[in-house]
Order: C-alpha cells, then structure tokens, then sequence
C-alpha cells in the first residue's frame, strides 16, 4: 500500500491509462442505465400525471399512493426488491434491466411531480383563448398549451436527470457492470483504492457537471422569459 | 465651529454615466435642509453617499469634522473596517422610501434592534427606548404589532423611530412619502414636520414642494447630478432664478 | 399471497426487533450528517454571498465538486479511498466515514439551499440594517439569517427526506443501519424479498411524517408568513 507520497503519485501515473480504459469502458453501461431509466420514468411519469389529474378520486389515489411510496423509501432498497427480491420468487431479471426497471420506476414518481406542475402553471385562460380563436381542445393542447408546459419542465426534467446520473453508481450493488462495479473490482485487484476512486470521482464529475451548467443555462432561459 | 456636514467635489458614477457631477454642500447643524429636483437628478444618489450606502467614486464626506467611509494614513485614503464604517453610519439615520422595516420583527422589536445590538443596551433598556420613540411617533397602540399588520403610514412612522432610537446626529428622508397612498402622506409629514421643530438637523429628499417650503431653511435645486440653485425657500420655490428650477416647479405644480 | 405473508408471521417476532434496532442507527446517523451539513450549509452560504472573490471561488468549487458526485464516490473515497493510504488519524470507522460523507455532501446541498434563502431577501433589509449602523456580520446574524431561515425550512425538509434514504447507500460501506441489517438477516434467512419489503416499509414510516412536515411547511410559505 503507498504508505509515502511519490511512491502513491508513481504508482498513480503508471497505472492510470489502464485505470481510464476500464472506467471509461464501463462509463458506457453507466450511461446506457441512465438512458433507459430516463426512458422509463418519462413515460411511466406521464401516466402517474395523467392518473393523478384524473377526475376519478380512485385513480388519483392510485397515483398518490404509488408516488408516496416510491418517494418515501430509498432507491436502493427499491433495487434490492426488484433484483433480489424478485430473484427469490422465482423472477430473475439480468442486472442491467433490472437497474433501469428500479430506477425508472423510482424517478416516475419524481417525474410525475414536474409533469403536474407544468400542466397546473399553465393559466386556463390560456385554454380559452385558444379555443375562443377556433382551436380544437387538440390543437390547443398541442400549439398552446405542450410549448410553453416543456419551457416550464425542461430545467427541473434536466435536474433530474443530474440526480438519475449520480443514483445509477447504486446499480453496482445489484452487480450491472457500470462505473462504480468496475472501480470496485479494480481496487480488489491493485488495493490502489485512492488513485481509483479518485478517478471514479473525476468521470463522474465530468459528466455532471456540464449537465448543471446546462440546467443553470436553461433556467436563466426560462426566467428571461417568463 | 465646523458645520455638522460638508460635502467636498462628490463623484458618483454607474459605469458610464455619471450620477453626480462634483457636489459641493455644507450643512450647520440643526438646519434643515430639502433636496428637489426631476428624477434621476441624482438627488437620492447623493443622500446614499451620505450614508455611505453608495460608495463616492471620488470626493470627500464629512461628518462633524470626521471623514465618513475613509480615513487619511500617511496623506492617502483608504477605505474603513466594517466595524469602524458602522460605527459612523450609527450617527446617521435614514428614512427609506419603501421603510425597509425588519419583516420577522415587531414594531418593538424593529425600533429596539439596533440600540441593541450597536449601542449595546440591555433589553429593557433597548425596549424602553424603543416604547418611546414609537410613542413620539404616535404608535404607542401598536408595539406588538408586525409590519405586515400596519399601513404603510404606520410603517413608515415605526421606521422614523427606528432612526430616532439610535439618536443620530443627521436625519436623512429618502422620499419618505412617495410609496404611501394620498391619504397616509399627512400622518408621516406631521412626524417629520415636529421633529423640525424640535431642532433636529435634517436632509430630506421630496417631491412635496409645499411641505418643503413650509419646513425647510433651506431649498436646493438638483439636475443632472448638479447642484442648479439654493437658498431659502422663498428664493428657490416662489421665485427661482433658474430656468431649470422654474421648468422643474411648473411641471410639479400641474400634476 | 397468503403463503407471503405467512412467512412474516413466523419470523416477524424474530425480525422486527433487530431491524426497530437498526432504524435507531439509521435516525442518529441521519441526524449527526444533518448537524454536519447545516454547519457546513451555512459556511458555505456565507462564503458564497461573501464580497471575497476566493471565498465565492471556493465555495462553488465545493459545491460543484460534493453536488457532483454520487454518495456513494464520496463515502468510498473517505472509507477506502483515505482509509487506505495508511496515515492513522486519515482512517475512519464505516461509521465516521458514512456521516462525514453525506455530511460533506449535504454541506453541498444546503449551502445552496441556503444562498437562495439569503439572496432571496429585498437588498432593502441589508441597507436598513447597515444603515442603523450594524457591521455585515450582525446584519446577517439578527436581519438576514431569521428571515432566510424561514424561507428555507420548505427545502431544508426536503433535504432531510433526502438524506433518511440516501442513509440507506451507507450499508455498502457497512455502516450500522437499517439497510445493512435486512440485508444480513436476508443472507442468513434466505428471505430477501420478505427483509427488503419490510425494510421498505419501515423507511416509509420515518420519512412520511417528514415529508407531511415539508408539504404543510411549503403550504405555510405560500400563504405567506
């Protein structure tokens, strides 16, 4: 283990390419679970929206409680359900879908939040005007209404995603081979858990980062124009 | 004896534009004196930088002798600590336009703050002060109230006693009156009015032409960051000798 | 169903205990992060609405660098990462290392939280407060902060709904809480589904008083003091 800084730094330089290629290898995965999970929690948001703007009490109870839970237990313990849990009744879901299903089904509930409150900031008079120059409901929804919901949407959505990045490192624990399983396994290997996790860090901040300043940029678009 | 302020070539500019354009002002104590003039004149400019609320781009600020905002070590000016800068600012009160008044705390609370936490007094003390000055004002009925609770003529009233708690050497009325509905004017007009009387020296900046030469020994004229003419009421408002001045009164007087 | 839930009134005598046990762990681990990163929060607020261009400097590099990492990156480089490079007082329990972690990582969050709270306020209190002759540091302890705090509690709960699950990350490091004693007991049982979901539940039961707190809170704010 480097016990003294040049022998750490040594080590640090000669080891890093390798390092790099594994980590950035599994970036992939890393970016294919994000990408699913987004998938997932898009759509599945916009049903629970739909659900819970519902005139029937019953299906907005069914997105409250579906929301609540989902909000009220961690993501981890929701991944466990799904791939461990599952597993043990006899549903054996491979590592990687099994990440996108928890965490897509986790950001639904979040998603579903942004979605409703998009839809609500929306002034019905807008609706009105629209259909008072002729519009069909559709086209109203459509031209109207969708354009300036998306404006309102785009930051938070984008925000979320942030999040959705940093929470896909959980899907090491249920072994999908992205960033974090990787790292791991590396630093079983070389016990050069610094260098390692400091790298992790590095690629993780590289993507995040520019994703916030993204958030920031659309946030500002947005206040200019409301 | 020095005059309680003197103002020497004051400098203020945003950028580009240049608010104030060398002012010159000395005020003897218990004078009080009223700023009108267009907006944008820079006659608002000019009560911030009093209170160091806006730092001069050049120029000097006296207070009784004693440099506001600055100090002179070895033949140079360099800018005061925070500390040394509030002790000077706790001289100086001023009445903002739209009160300012601390929204988390009662009217009480609001005028014993600062004799408080700057002058240092205990609370009973801090609050007695505080009953007083609000009792002067006219609000003994209200100490328990919060802003939120107080028409804007009762707000402003509270700040005013907020100001004479800390028993500043200078008053400064930022347009006192502007934000208050017609019918609130009367009641903040009547407080300042009685604190003229009492000898107190005063800068006010107003639109209110009357009450300016009903109170004030003192009328100044400001445009475009100069001051255009000043003298006693009678001079400046009944018979300008400007241009300016008389442009500016006759436009007032339409609305 | 039936069969389900038969398993859990075999076991839940034995179970139950053992992880109301571990929820302690959880609760004083959230609660000690929590004490960390308002500290940390409020620091770097300060740093942030400073006149300092380093202070406003490193305070953003904080917060970009802790907001920009997952949990996880952050507790195994304290646990792993410091742990090992062999300096003694650099090595930490699972336990230290899990509330320095988040700790460091809510610092992040709700020094944001924070600054909005702060910037949020009209300029005007600020200048009537200096005007009154208050120096910047107790315009913001007595003017400032009590109206910021106020603005800021919606959020803050939030946040520290965040952090009750986000304690549940700190079983990889196996910190002693909730997560890792259902996942220990589900090993030795062979049970995973039956622990997992009792633990789900239990998580539910902390964080949705929380969670009430936030929404009546935000209702508060809305209506206006």
């Amino acid at each position: 283990m480097p016990a003294e800084a040049p022998h750490f730094w040594a080590v640090f330089w000669a080891k890093l390419p390798y390092f790099f290629s594994v980590l950035l290898g599994a970036a992939g995965t890393t970016i294919k679970v994000m990408l699913g999970a987004l998938a997932v929690a898009l759509t599945l948001g916009l049903v629970v929206a739909l659900l819970k703007l519902a005139r029937m009490q019953l299906l907005r109870a069914v997105a409250n409680v579906y929301i609540e839970i989902m909000r009220g237990t961690p993501a981890l313990t929701q991944l466990f359900i799904i791939y461990f849990g599952l597993s043990d009744l006899g549903v054996d879901i491979p590592p990687v879908p099994a990440a996108i299903i928890g965490l897509g089904m986790n950001g639904a509930a979040y998603v579903a939040e942004i979605y409703r409150a998009g839809i609500l900031a929306i002034h019905e008079g807008q609706v009105e005007a629209a259909l008072s120059l002729g519009m069909t409901p559709v086209d109203a929804m459509r031209f109207i209404i969708l354009p300036q919901a998306t404006r309102l949407m785009l930051p938070p959505l984008c925000n979320y995603a942030v999040s959705l990045l940093k929470d896909t490192s959980l899907a090491s624990v249920v072994a999908a081979p992205e960033i974090m399983f990787f790292a791991r396994q590396l630093v079983t290997e070389t016990l050069l858990s610094m260098d390692i996790y400091l790298i992790v860090a590095v690629i993780y901040l590289a993507m995040s980062i520019p994703m916030g300043r993204l958030v920031a940029h659309l946030e500002r678009a947005r206040r200019a124009w409301q | 004896m020095d005059p309680l302020l003197r103002i020497v070539d004051l400098h203020k500019r945003f950028g580009e534009t240049e608010v104030l354009c060398g002012i010159d002002l000395e005020v003897p104590r218990t004078q009080k004196v009223a700023i009108i003039g267009p907006s944008g004149s820079g006659k608002t400019t000019l009560l911030r930088c009093i209170n160091y609320l806006e730092k001069p781009s050049s120029g000097h600020i006296y207070i009784d002798g004693a440099l506001i905002g600055e100090k002179q070590r070895n033949g140079a000016y360099v800018h005061l600590s925070d500390r040394e800068l509030a002790k000077e600012r706790a001289e100086i009160g001023f009445v903002f336009q739209r009160f300012n008044l601390f929204p988390h705390l009662t009217a009480l609370a609001n005028v014993a703050i600062a004799p408080r936490r700057v002058l240092g007094l205990g609370q009973q003390e801090a609050e007695a002060r505080a009953r007083e000055m609000l009792t002067k004002v006219g609000l003994a009925h209200k100490v328990d109230a919060f802003p939120e609770r107080l028409s804007g003529g009762q707000q402003q009233r509270v700040a005013i006693a907020r100001v004479l708690a800390m028993q500043p050497k200078l008053m400064l009325f930022d347009e006192a009156t502007s934000a208050l509905d017609p019918e609130l004017i009367g009641e903040v007009l009547r407080v300042i009015r009685q604190l003229a009387d009492e000898g107190r020296t005063m800068i006010m900046v107003t639109h209110e032409i009357q009450f300016a030469s009903e109170v004030a020994d003192r009328v100044i004229f400001m445009d475009g960051g100069r001051i255009v003419e000043e003298g006693p009421p009678d001079a400046v408002i009944r018979n300008p000798s400007q241009a300016r001045t008389r442009a500016f009164l006759a436009r007032m007087s339409e609305r | 169903m039936i069969e389900f839930l038969g398993v859990y009134r075999q076991h839940l005598d034995d179970w139950l205990p053992e992880l109301l046990i571990a929820c302690i762990g959880t609760l004083e681990l959230m609660a000690l992060s929590f004490v960390l990163a308002s500290m940390l929060g409020l620091a770097v607020a300060l740093m942030r609405v400073s006149r300092s261009r380093l202070l406003q400097g490193v305070g953003i590099v904080y917060v970009e660098a802790m907001r920009g990492m997952p949990a996880l990156v952050i507790l195994f480089l304290i646990y792993f990462g410091l742990g090992g490079l062999g300096i003694e007082w650099l090595k930490f329990t699972s336990y230290q290392a899990a509330i320095l972690g988040l700790g460091l990582q809510g610092g992040a969050v709700l020094g944001e939280v924070f600054r909005s709270g702060i910037e949020a306020l009209h300029h005007g209190q600020m200048e009537a407060a200096l005007s009154l002759g208050m120096t910047p540091a107790t315009s913001m302890r007595w003017i400032i902060l009590p109206q910021a705090a106020r603005i800021v509690l919606p959020p803050v709960a939030n946040y520290a709904i965040g952090l009750l699950k986000d304690t549940s990350v700190c079983a990889i490091i196996a910190a002693p809480e909730l997560m890792l004693r259902a996942k220990d007991i589900a090993s030795s049982s062979f049970r995973p589904m039956h622990l997992f979901v009792l633990a789900a539940v239990l998580y539910f039961i902390m964080s949705y008083p929380l969670s009430i707190m936030a929404r009546w809170l935000e209702a508060r704010l809305a209506r206006g003091r």
